[in-house]
C-alpha cells in the first residue's frame, strides 16, 4: 500500500485532499489490485487443477482452448457460466439463497489484505495479522450454512450441516499449529513473522524446530479440511449428496462458490508459506548465492508448490466419513497440536 | 443324492400329495398339490438328507389351462438339485408363501405376483416390484392385453 | 427424515430408488425400489425365435454381456444336445474371462469413485479399453456383442488375437498391483469399507446371494468348480474367497477384494485357454434352424456378479415358451435392506457399491 501511496503523490494537488481520502484511496486501489491479481490466480489455479488431475489419471486435460495446452479453458468456462440461466428454486429462501455465495466469497477474499506477498507488497500490516486471517476465513462457514438451508433441499441441508461441523472442528488444530509459529516469532503480525525468517532456508520456521515441523503437517491437514478438499470434501461429496450444499446453484452463483473455493485454497497455501516456509525471503543465504529472484516471485513459487501438494493429495486419496473426520480432528489432531505448543514454547524459552 | 432317490424320498414322505414326478427328465421335477406345498418345501429345507438351503429360482409359468409356480432348490452341502412345481388354477391362483424358509423368496414372490397375479398367502409385503404400483393386468400371462394408455400417457 | 436417493443419483449404479428413513446420519431403514429399467425381456423372449433372443440377453447386464449370452446359449445347447468343438470352447472361455475382468474393473473403479477417490476409476477404464478393443476387433461391438451363438460363435477371431491378448495380460497384471497400492491398501479406503456392511454367510445363503458377494463372506462356492460347464474342470485356478484381512469377514472390503483376486485368477485362465486353442471352424455345430425338443432346462453359469440362471421351457417350436432369468443382482438387492440397517448414509453408498449391481440385470 505504501508503494501505491507513493505513486499517487505524483498526481498534482494530491496533498490537498483531506486526510481520510489520502488513506482511503491508496487502500482501495491496493485492495482492487490484490483482488485483480487474485482473480487471475484463481483462473490459473483452476487450469492447473485440471492439468494435474489429468496427468495423475493418465490423460491430457485441456488442450484446445486458447492454443497451448488449453490455457484459456477457465476463461471459456467462466464465460459459459455467466451466460447461463439464473435459476432460483421456487420454494427456496430467496434472500438467503442469493446472498450465500457472496458471504462465502467474502470469507475467502477479505483475509487477503494482510498476506505479505513481498517486502512491501501487501495491502496493510495489521498488528493482529494472523488472528485476523483466521477470523475472516471463518466467515465462509456462515455462507455455506446459508446456502445449505436456503436451497430447501435435503441434500443441501446435509451438506451445509456437515460443512459447519467440519470447518469449525478443524479450525482449532489449525489455529493451534499457527500458535507454535507465533510463539517463536513473538508477534501476530504477518510482516514480523516473515521478517523473522530472513537469511536463508535454515531460518525458515519449519526447519528451526521439530515441533514447528509437525505443526506444519498438522496445519496442512487441517487446512485441507478448512477448504473442503478431499479427503475432507464431504460437504460437497459428489457421489453421496449429488453436490452437497451447492446442489441447487447454477450459473454465476455456482461460479462464485467455485472461485471462493480456489481463493481459499490459495489463501491457506499463502498463509502456510508466510508462516512456515519463509514467505518472500530468499532460499539461499546472501553469502552463498546471488539474490536474483524478487520476493513476490519466490512467494508465488513456494505457494504454488504447496498448492500442487494439495492437488496431488486430492486426486490420490478417498474421502473420510463424517464421524471418522470428527474423530481425526478432536481425538488426534487437537491433542497433538496442544503438545506441540508446549514443546515449541519450551524450546523457545 | 441323485434325482431318482430324491423323488423316491418325496413319494415316501408325502405319498398321495405328489401329483406327478419325472426324475429322469433333463431337469428332474415333481408336481405337488398347492395345499401341501409349504410342507414339502419345509421338508426339503430341513431334512438332513436333502438340506436344500439355496432357493435358486422361484418363478411362474402360464400354461393355457393352469398357472405353475416352479421352485428350483439346491443344496450347498450335498450339491444336488430338485424342482418342485405347483399347479394352480388360472382364476385365482394362490399358494402359501415360503418366505420363512428362504428369505430371498420375498422378492421372487413379489415378482411372480407382479407378472402372473399369483397371491402368496402370508407374504409380509405383497406388492408389485417391477411394474408401477398401480399397473393393471399381469404382463406375463399369455392372454395379457397391453393397455393403450397409463395415466393419460400412450403406452 | 425420509431422504430419497432417487432414480437419478451419481452413485446408485443405474436407476435405483432408495428410500432412506434417516435419524441424523444413521439410517433406520433403507428400502430399495426397482423396476425403473424393466424392459420386459421375458415377454419379448416368448415372441422371438431362439437365436433372436441372444441380443436381448446382452442388454440385461450390459457390463458383462459375454457372460449373459453364454448362459442362455449353453442352456439351449444342453436342451438340443449340441456338442461344440474345442476351438469354440476355448474362445468362449477366453471371452467370458476377459468379460469378467472388464466387469470387475468397472466394479472396482466405480467403487473407488463412490468412496471418493476418482483416480482408480480412470485407471481401471483405461485398462478396460484394451479389452473392449479386442472385442471390437473380433465381433465389431464394444459393449453388446451377440457373439455367442447357439452351437458356435458369430465370427472367428482375427489372426494375431492370441498375441494381443497375451500382450494385454503382460501389461495388465502389474497394473493390478498399482491399483492395490492406490486403493485397496489405502488406510482411508479400509476404514470406510472394512467394518461396514457385514453379510454373515448364513444370511447370504438364505437370501440366495452368490458370486463374489457370497465368496466375500467366506463361502468358497463357485459354479465353475461346483457344476463345471465348458470344461472348466480342466483349468487350474483358485476360487477367490474373502479372508478378513482387515476387519470382520463379510465386510465391503472383503467383497471388493474378492473381485480383485478374481481378476488375477481370470488372467491365469485366459493364459491356459490360449495355450489350449486349436484350429477349427466356429460355425461347425451351428444348427440351421433352432428347434429344441419340448422340455425344460435350468442352466446356471458364473457371471461376474454371481450365479446367473436361465430356466427355459420349450414347447417344440422355434420360439421359446417361457424364459425366466435368475439374476444374481436381484437376489443380492433383496438382502440390501437387512444388511444396511443401522449404517450411516456414507455407508449405504459403500454397501451398495460393494454389491456391484447393474440395474439392467435386476429389472430385465
Amino acid at each position: 500500500m505504501e508503494s501505491v501511496a507513493r505513486i499517487l503523490q505524483w498526481i498534482p494537488k494530491y496533498d490537498q485532499l483531506p486526510e481520510l481520502a489520502r488513506i482511503a484511496i491508496p487502500l482501495l486501489i491496493s485492495c482492487l489490485l490484490v483482488f485483480a491479481l487474485l482473480a487471475l490466480m484463481v483462473l490459473f489455479l483452476v487450469w492447473l487443477e485440471r492439468k494435474v488431475s489429468a496427468h495423475v489419471q493418465d490423460r491430457l486435460g485441456p488442450m484446445v482452448v486458447g492454443g497451448w495446452h488449453g490455457w484459456a479453458q477457465t476463461l471459456a468456462d467462466a464465460l459459459k457460466l455467466l451466460l447461463k440461466e439464473d435459476i432460483v428454486p421456487a420454494s427456496a429462501d430467496r434472500m438467503l439463497f442469493k446472498t450465500a455465495p457472496f458471504v462465502v466469497f467474502l470469507g475467502a477474499f477479505t483475509a487477503y489484505v494482510v498476506v505479505p506477498f513481498g517486502a512491501s507488497s501487501f495491502v496493510t500490516d495489521l498488528n493482529i495479522g494472523i488472528l485476523y486471517i483466521v477470523a475472516a476465513s471463518s466467515l465462509s462457514v456462515v455462507g455455506i450454512i446459508m446456502a445449505g438451508w436456503a436451497s430447501n433441499n435435503k441434500y443441501s441441508l446435509y451438506g451445509g450441516m456437515r460443512a459447519a461441523a467440519q470447518i469449525i472442528s478443524y479450525e482449532i488444530p489449525a489455529a493451534m499449529s499457527i500458535m507454535t509459529v507465533v510463539i517463536y516469532a513473538g508477534s501476530l503480525s504477518m510482516v514480523d513473522i516473515v521478517n523473522a525468517q530472513k537469511g536463508g532456508i535454515q531460518n525458515w520456521f519449519i526447519f528451526r524446530n521439530p515441533f514447528i515441523f509437525l505443526g506444519f503437517i498438522i496445519y496442512f491437514i487441517a487446512s485441507l479440511a478448512e477448504v473442503n478438499r478431499t479427503p475432507f470434501d464431504i460437504p460437497e461429496a459428489e457421489s453421496e449428496l449429488v453436490a452437497g450444499f451447492h446442489t441447487e446453484y447454477s450459473g454465476m452463483r455456482f461460479a462464485f462458490f467455485f472461485l471462493a473455493e480456489y481463493a481459499n485454497m490459495y489463501l491457506v497455501a499463502a498463509v502456510a508459506t508466510a508462516l512456515f516456509l519463509g514467505g518472500w525471503t530468499q532460499v539461499l543465504p546472501a553469502s552463498v548465492a546471488p539474490q536474483f529472484l524478487p520476493g513476490p516471485i519466490l512467494f508465488l513459487l513456494k505457494s504454488l508448490a504447496l498448492i500442487f501438494l494439495q492437488m496431488w493429495v486430492r486426486w490420490s486419496l478417498p474421502r473420510l466419513r463424517v464421524d471418522q473426520l470428527m474423530y481425526l480432528s478432536w481425538k488426534i489432531l487437537l491433542p497433538i497440536s496442544l503438545v506441540l505448543i508446549l514443546g515449541a514454547g519450551w524450546l523457545a524459552v | 443324492m441323485i434325482p431318482q432317490e430324491i423323488a423316491a424320498l418325496l413319494a415316501e414322505s408325502f405319498g398321495g400329495k405328489v401329483l406327478e414326478s419325472n426324475p429322469d427328465a433333463l431337469m428332474a421335477w415333481s408336481a405337488v398339490e398347492p395345499s401341501s406345498l409349504f410342507e414339502v418345501c419345509r421338508f426339503f429345507r430341513t431334512d438332513s438328507r436333502l438340506d436344500m438351503d439355496h432357493l435358486e429360482l422361484l418363478g411362474g409359468a402360464d400354461y393355457k389351462d393352469r398357472i405353475e409356480v416352479v421352485y428350483i432348490l439346491y443344496s450347498m452341502k450335498h450339491h444336488h438339485r430338485y424342482t418342485i412345481k405347483c399347479r394352480l388354477p388360472r382364476q385365482a391362483p394362490a399358494v402359501q408363501t415360503v418366505e420363512s424358509l428362504w428369505s430371498v423368496a420375498n422378492w421372487h414372490e413379489r415378482e411372480a405376483y407382479d407378472m402372473f397375479g399369483i397371491v402368496f398367502e402370508g407374504h409380509s409385503d405383497l406388492r408389485r416390484i417391477l411394474c408401477p404400483d398401480d399397473w393393471e393386468g399381469y404382463p406375463l400371462r399369455k392372454d395379457y392385453v397391453l393397455p393403450t394408455s397409463y395415466h393419460d400417457m400412450p403406452v | 427424515m425420509t431422504l430419497n436417493m432417487g432414480p437419478q443419483h451419481p452413485s446408485t449404479h443405474g436407476v435405483l430408488r432408495l428410500e432412506l428413513k434417516t435419524d441424523g446420519e444413521i439410517v433406520a431403514d433403507a428400502i430399495p425400489h426397482i423396476g425403473y429399467l424393466h424392459r420386459c425381456f421375458e415377454k419379448h423372449a416368448e415372441n422371438i425365435e431362439y437365436p433372436g433372443v441372444i441380443p436381448f440377453t446382452d442388454r440385461m447386464d450390459y457390463c458383462a454381456a459375454m457372460n449373459m449370452e453364454l448362459g442362455y446359449v449353453l442352456a439351449i445347447e444342453k436342451l438340443m444336445d449340441i456338442r461344440i468343438n474345442n476351438r469354440v470352447r476355448c474362445l468362449r472361455i477366453i471371452m467370458a474371462e476377459l468379460g469378467r475382468i472388464a466387469s470387475h474393473l468397472i466394479a472396482a473403479g466405480t467403487y473407488g469413485n463412490d468412496i471418493g477417490s476418482f483416480t482408480p476409476f480412470l485407471w481401471c477404464f483405461r485398462d478396460r479399453e484394451t479389452i473392449l478393443d479386442l472385442f471390437e476387433e473380433t465381433c465389431g461391438a464394444r459393449l453388446l456383442y451377440n457373439y455367442n451363438w447357439i452351437g458356435g460363435l458369430m465370427y472367428d477371431v482375427k489372426p494375431g488375437f492370441e498375441k494381443k491378448v497375451l500382450e494385454f495380460l503382460d501389461y495388465f497384471e502389474p497394473q493390478v498391483d498399482n491399483l492395490n497400492r492406490l486403493l485397496s491398501d489405502n488406510v482411508i479406503f479400509i476404514r470406510r469399507t472394512a467394518h461396514v456392511g457385514i453379510l454373515p454367510p448364513e444370511l447370504a445363503i438364505s437370501y440366495g446371494v452368490t458370486g463374489p458377494n457370497l465368496r466375500g463372506s467366506g463361502v468358497a462356492f463357485d459354479v465353475r468348480r461346483d457344476e463345471p460347464y465348458l470344461g472348466y474342470e480342466d483349468f487350474d485356478f483358485d476360487v477367490a474367497v474373502g479372508k478378513a484381512d482387515y476387519g470382520p469377514l463379510g465386510s465391503c472390503w472383503d467383497r471388493y477384494m474378492v473381485r480383485i483376486r478374481e481378476v488375477r485368477e481370470s488372467c491365469k485362465i485366459v493364459r491356459q485357454a490360449i495355450a489350449r486353442l486349436t484350429p477349427g471352424d466356429v460355425h461347425e455345430s451351428v444348427p440351421k434352424r433352432v428347434k429344441p425338443p419340448a422340455g425344460e432346462i435350468y442352466m446356471r453359469t458364473e457371471c461376474p456378479r454371481g450365479e446367473l440362471g436361465y430356466y427355459i421351457v420349450s414347447d417344440g417350436s422355434t420360439k421359446p415358451y417361457r424364459v425366466k432369468v435368475k439374476s444374481p443382482c436381484f437376489t443380492v438387492m433383496s438382502a440390501f435392506r437387512e444388511v444396511s440397517r443401522g449404517a450411516m448414509i456414507a455407508d449405504i453408498i459403500a454397501i451398495l457399491g460393494s454389491f456391484d449391481i447393474v440395474l439392467g440385470e435386476i429389472d430385465r
